[in-house]
């Protein structure tokens, strides 16, 4: 579905990443786990055009990405959940739904997808008509997600979703990534929370400076000493 | 006369300049909620928008037409030029520079729009002629009643467009967010080309209510009035669209009231001529009890 292939990118005189390559195949959970600075949130901004690679290519079902102007992957069935939620703080939480949904000329579709949000996210129905800069980080989280979802898309790029939440908000953001997957969405997830993160997915890869120190299934690398020892605190 | 319809005839004055600072600094402040510049050459749009009333003025009257629909040429024209400043200014300056040098490129721009009509269109101020032929209503003038009347319906309807449509929630979302904003699709570039032209095309309708005034134009008109505006605009909340159009309205009648009023108060020692004094003297005081403005706040900041 999406294959990274030897992707360079640079911040100016910083090579950030240097040469990665990964794939995500239609239906699975991908974690990409790795230090603070290893260049997570750089490769999924990448993939989505907020930043270009120098060298390398991303293909998405037969299309190369790099040739998308960034506005229009989402048309792609692509969507990103930013680190740090992004929600828009100055709209109401109804209005930050239908931004995620902006590409849409369907208002029927829209408001049936703004009433799924709220059956699947029961707090954000309570506070729609709140700012979502009044909303506390699990719940900003919660709208992130949900915006994404506006458009029906069939890859999110998720990072860091549990940031800055607590370990019971932690397993519901799990689980509700649990339950996109099921629900037959392809997840590529960027976490530093790498057990959480080895736990729900398919196949991971370790993230190290810039480039792809380990990949494989992620039950192996759960149990893998390096991983557990550099990673997994144990 | 009676002097409580003085009074609430200065009041309407005031309303009428107020409206015209409203929609000049609804331009300053679109452009500065949306990539945080102030658009120093935004009242010499008022500027281009008058030149281009005074040449198309008598082209309507020749065609048969009513000679205020001249405005549509001027805010076209207007529209136009804020792309163009935008595309070829500061856009570039902005990828490769500083908050300064763009703001260093707006005072510039402004200078080479003056002096550029100045060139183009000699210094002497040129007549535009009738745009209206309307009754008076009591003891106030049509023109003035109208003004007021139009700047309200524009005002509501640039409410309406920014809450309301989706090009309006694009234009939110980039004011806030512009990666965000990428992600969910909207185009940034031409969000912020649209934000450039609907600020001009406000200019220029409040062209139309100057000229409708004053019936001539001057290279350097929109160097004072597009000033007062961006007062108002920070005296509202700068990047606050309601914030400006309060601005306007309170700085067009403090000007106005002050003028009629301030002489007989202080017996005569400040004459009316200090109206402009007057007007700057409160953006200080407001600013230093609300930094923000009136209804700026600093929590939708981010840090």
């Amino acid at each position: 579905m999406l294959t990274v292939k030897d992707i360079h990118v640079s911040y100016g005189a910083i090579h950030a990443i240097k040469g990665v390559s990964l794939t995500v195949n239609d239906g699975e959970i991908v974690s990409l786990i790795g230090a603070n600075g290893a260049g997570k949130t750089t490769i999924l901004h990448t993939i989505s055009g907020l930043l270009r690679a120098s060298s390398g290519s991303i293909d998405y079902n037969g299309t190369d990405l790099a040739k998308v102007h960034p506005s229009k992957i989402i048309n792609l069935g692509m969507a990103h959940v930013p680190e740090g939620r992004h929600v828009f703080t100055r709209m109401t939480v109804e209005e930050n739904l239908r931004m995620g949904a902006f590409i849409s000329n369907n208002p029927a579709k829209v408001s049936e997808n703004i009433d799924r949000s709220y059956q699947r996210f029961p707090r954000l129905a309570e506070r729609r008509k709140q700012f979502a800069g009044t909303l506390s980080g699990g719940e900003q989280q919660m709208l992130a997600m949900a915006r994404a979802l506006m458009t029906d898309p069939r890859i999110v790029l998720m990072d860091e979703p549990s940031m800055g939440l607590s370990p019971l908000l932690v397993k519901e953001v799990f689980s509700i990534i649990k339950s996109l997957h099921e629900a037959g969405i392809t997840v590529l997830l960027v976490e530093q929370n790498a057990k959480m993160a080895l736990s729900i997915a398919d196949r991971a890869y370790v993230l190290e400076t810039g480039h792809i120190a380990m990949e494989g299934r992620a039950a192996d690398l759960l149990n893998d000493d390096k991983v557990r020892q550099a990673y997994l605190g144990a | 006369m009676n002097p409580f319809l003085l009074f609430i005839q200065q009041l309407v004055n005031g309303l009428r300049v107020g409206s015209i600072y409203a929609l000049v600094a609804l331009g300053y402040t679109m452009v500065y909620g949306i990539i945080r510049l102030i658009n120093f050459a935004h009242g010499d749009f008022i500027m281009v928008g008058g030149y281009t009333l005074a040449f198309t003025v008598p082209l309507m009257v020749a065609a048969g037409m009513p000679a205020w629909l001249a405005v549509v040429a001027a805010i076209i024209t207007c529209a136009i030029t804020g792309i163009l400043v935008e595309k070829l200014a500061y856009s570039p300056v902005r990828r490769r520079g500083n908050r300064m040098s763009s703001l260093i490129t707006a005072i510039a721009m402004s200078l080479l729009l003056e002096n550029g009509a100045q060139v183009l269109f000699g210094a002497n101020p040129r007549g535009v002629g009738t745009l209206f032929t309307l009754p008076n209503i009591g003891v106030f003038s049509g023109t003035t009643l109208l003004t007021i009347v139009l700047g309200a319906l524009v005002m509501i309807a640039l409410q309406l467009f920014v809450n309301k449509t989706k090009m309006g929630r694009g234009m939110r979302a980039v004011s806030e967010d512009k990666e965000a904003a990428t992600l969910m699709g909207v185009h940034v570039n031409r969000t912020i080309a649209i934000t450039f032209a609907v600020g001009s095309a406000l200019a220029a309708v409040a062209s139309l209510m100057y000229c409708a005034q004053y019936n001539q134009v001057t290279t350097t008109m929109g160097s004072m009035l597009g000033l007062k505006a961006f007062v108002a605009a920070v005296l509202g909340g700068i990047g606050v669209v309601p914030g400006a159009m309060l601005g306007g309205i309170l700085i067009g009648v403090v000007e106005s009231l002050s003028k009629a009023y301030i002489g007989t108060l202080t017996g005569g020692v400040i004459t009316s001529a200090f109206s402009d004094a007057i007007v700057f003297a409160i953006l200080i005081v407001v600013l230093l009890v609300k930094p923000a403005g009136i209804l700026g706040s600093n929590a939708g900041e981010k840090v």
